[in-house]
């Protein structure tokens, strides 16, 4: 993925604030996404990683303008998509999708699959050559299910079949880029499998860009070509993958990378134990959000906030202080206590 | 968890029920369990004679997918099913009593006191009308009768504070919404622990925390287990959970056992084709992150019209190796190269070592 190439989506300053009344009167914000910059490039994979309350899911919503971005730029396709109206929008959702979490909620259950995979061509008023229905069971097919259960409702499929009916709904306009937010982490393991071979297969073979949100860093491992960690409404770290998963100069980043229990190591074998809780995005920490977990902190890091700038060792962007260098070990088993 | 294996014979005072406990063999004893719920479509065999015991200060790992039994399991040891819909059969010995026939109120007597209970989802499992420490403090007192409020107060206090909850006196007042996740999670064990259970079930504990959290109650649990020397269940369907904390693992599938052992043997030396699916499905942090999972074709069967033979035959790549033998003959659980590796496979034990060593191996499964 050359440099040079003219992104797809360009993001920046991206910033989403949910006001909180009392009664009439505001009492201030829930500062969900804070200020957000990255870019996607044509057929590239990003994963947005991060815990729950970091914002990966409202920046999600706002890329697809589900929501309304409070300050900030989306620039798709070289068009400024922050502000614009349901008909200005029209032409640019038939290249901008989404996939949601839960399959069972995001299905009308009163719809058959070969309605709901259409939809999206009657809403845009699109006859594809061959008919609708035609289209429809290409999709189907492509996303591995039966042509045939085209007469089918919802509650005949299973979740992992439920998330293919998402996929192909997702597919039918023939987008450019489609935001998977949480596409597996409602499926069994083995149906997790499954789909995430089957999400892959359709980014190589139809030269997809992705923005792949996920809590669960070994599946954004699987998919993703760059990956963007998120703490608390900011990304802390973004880079390419294996810089992210072998070189992490982030504190958090090696915390969330210690944190996760891998099958490959038996016994307790963590390094890092963050304490504590994420705090509040009511009232995020002063500085370095992060601070108030982290082994490192110093007074420095309650005054100044760290800007998103690369180190010479590195090819990502961090926003630290004090950044970790060097490889992460295989863990060693001897734990690191991290208390403040 | 569970390094040294003697049994204390030292039991907390109890002087409500006298009871005598067996001082050898395993705190819990389940011998062909089967739970079978009626229901308007069918009979759904959710538990298919399962059997395992736990010593006290183990940790037996209960393993996998949506439907395969796990938690009815542990809720048929709590006696939590309905009785009128519910068939209960087998045995279920807890600290040398008999559990599987008994009357609901000696069976509420033990529950909470001798055997305790973690739920997935601590919202729903608080109660949002009364205060945190309440809760903890009420789960004390049906046990413990003649323990007087000021007492019980106490007594959860302390409870808090050992999960790790910072200024426990003044959490005690809260509500549970008023907690984070993980703290609602804490307060849960605190809840489970306040009467010294002899044995813990914890059902999905950390699947809605997230990692950084998970990774702290993880180790809570193994610290109080080390203090109170409880034997755990941990039902889970993660199995790097498992790889952390458990010291054997039991895989079910369809309601039955399919692979039983200590947790080197099964995630390192896995005999099971299903086990051996399961974990080339999950991604892993190391190896070869461009190279494709290998998925458990197909979904998991209906409990109400099982497959013939053995239930994983439909989803197994190796079910034909043996003729027809896996769709006509149900697999009994077999001892597989090592004492206490369990086994329900057609599969000889050359054909196992060959199909994991030249097909399974190969693709990154236990490196």
């Amino acid at each position: 993925m050359s440099a040079e190439t003219e992104p797809l989506l360009s993001v920046r300053g991206l910033t989403k604030h949910f006001p909180v009344r009392q009664g009439l009167r505001a009492r201030g914000a829930v500062r969900a996404v804070d200020g957000l910059d990255f870019d996607v490039r044509p057929g590239e994979t990003l994963g947005l990683v991060g815990e729950s309350g970091c914002g990966k899911t409202t920046t999600g919503r706002m890329l697809v303008r589900l929501l309304e971005p409070t300050s900030g730029s989306i620039t798709f396709a070289g068009r400024d998509i922050t502000h614009g109206g349901r008909r200005e929008l029209r032409g640019l959702r038939q290249d901008l999708q989404i996939i949601f979490q839960d399959p069972y909620a995001s299905l009308n259950p009163r719809h058959t699959v070969g309605r709901i995979v259409a939809m999206p061509l009657q809403v845009n008023r699109i006859t594809p050559p061959g008919g609708v229905k035609k289209r429809v069971q290409e999709l189907l097919e492509l996303v591995g299910l039966n042509p045939e259960h085209y007469n089918r409702y919802p509650h005949e499929f299973s979740g992992g079949q439920r998330q293919r009916i998402g996929i192909a709904r997702a597919l039918a306009l023939k987008p450019k880029l489609i935001v998977a937010d949480e596409p597996v982490s409602a499926l069994d393991v083995s149906i997790q499998a499954q789909v995430i071979n089957l999400l892959r297969d359709l980014q190589r073979d139809l030269d997809l860009a992705f923005v792949f949100i996920a809590h669960d860093l070994a599946v954004i491992r699987h998919f993703c070509h760059r990956v963007a960690v998120m703490y608390l409404g900011t990304i802390v770290e973004i880079g390419d993958r294996d810089t992210i998963y072998t070189r992490p100069q982030h504190p958090y980043t090696r915390a969330l990378l210690s944190a996760i229990p891998d099958v490959t190591t038996l016994g307790p074998a963590g390094r890092i134990r963050l304490t504590g809780d994420v705090p509040t995005p009511l009232n995020p920490p002063s500085g370095c959000r992060f601070r108030t977990r982290c082994w490192k902190a110093t007074d420095h890091c309650a005054t100044e906030e760290p800007a998103l700038t690369t180190r010479d060792d590195g090819g990502q962007l961090t926003a630290c202080h004090y950044p970790e260098s060097g490889p992460v070990g295989m863990p060693t088993g001897e734990p690191v206590e991290v208390s403040k | 968890m569970g390094r040294s294996e003697a049994v204390p014979s030292g039991e907390p005072d109890r002087p409500e029920v006298p009871e005598q406990r067996s001082g050898d063999g395993p705190y819990l004893q389940v011998r062909e369990l089967r739970v079978r719920f009626d229901t308007e479509d069918g009979v759904v065999r959710a538990v298919d004679g399962v059997s395992f015991a736990v010593e006290r200060g183990r940790t037996l790992g209960i393993v996998g997918e949506s439907g395969s039994g796990k938690s009815v399991t542990s809720l048929a040891i709590l006696g939590l099913h309905n009785a009128k819909r519910t068939t209960i059969s087998g045995e279920i010995s807890v600290g040398g009593r008999q559990l599987v026939g008994l009357r609901e109120e000696e069976i509420r007597r033990l529950r909470g006191r001798d055997m305790a209970m973690i739920f997935q989802d601590p919202l729903s499992a608080l109660h949002p009308y009364y205060s945190v420490g309440r809760q903890i403090a009420e789960a004390y007192r049906v046990h413990h009768p003649r323990a007087g409020r000021r007492e019980a107060r106490s007594r959860a206090v302390d409870m808090l504070g050992r999960v790790g909850i910072p200024q426990p006196a003044k959490r005690f007042d809260q509500y549970p919404h008023e907690f984070s996740g993980g703290m609602r999670q804490r307060a849960m064990i605190a809840m489970a622990l306040v009467n010294d259970p002899d044995l813990l079930i914890a059902d999905e504990p950390t699947t809605a925390l997230d990692v950084t959290v998970q990774a702290q109650i993880l180790d809570l649990l193994a610290d109080l287990q080390e203090e109170f020397r409880s034997a755990i269940i941990l039902i889970t369907h993660d199995l790097g959970v498992v790889s952390q904390v458990a010291d054997d693992v039991l895989v079910m599938y369809a309601g039955r056992a399919v692979e039983h052992g200590s947790v080197e043997r099964v995630l390192r030396a896995p005999q099971h084709p299903y086990t051996w699916g399961l974990l080339s499905s999950v991604p892993s942090l190391h190896g070869d992150a461009d190279a494709d999972l290998v998925p458990i074709p197909g979904n998991p069967p209906s409990l109400i019209n099982l497959p013939s033979g053995c239930a994983f035959h439909p989803r197994c790549r190796w079910a034909d190796v043996n003729g027809d033998r896996s769709r006509i003959e149900v697999p009994e659980l077999r001892e597989a190269g090592q004492a206490g590796h369990l086994v329900a496979c057609h599969l000889s034990a050359a054909d196992r070592e060959r199909i994991y060593r030249d097909e399974v191996a190969q693709v990154g499964v236990a490196r």
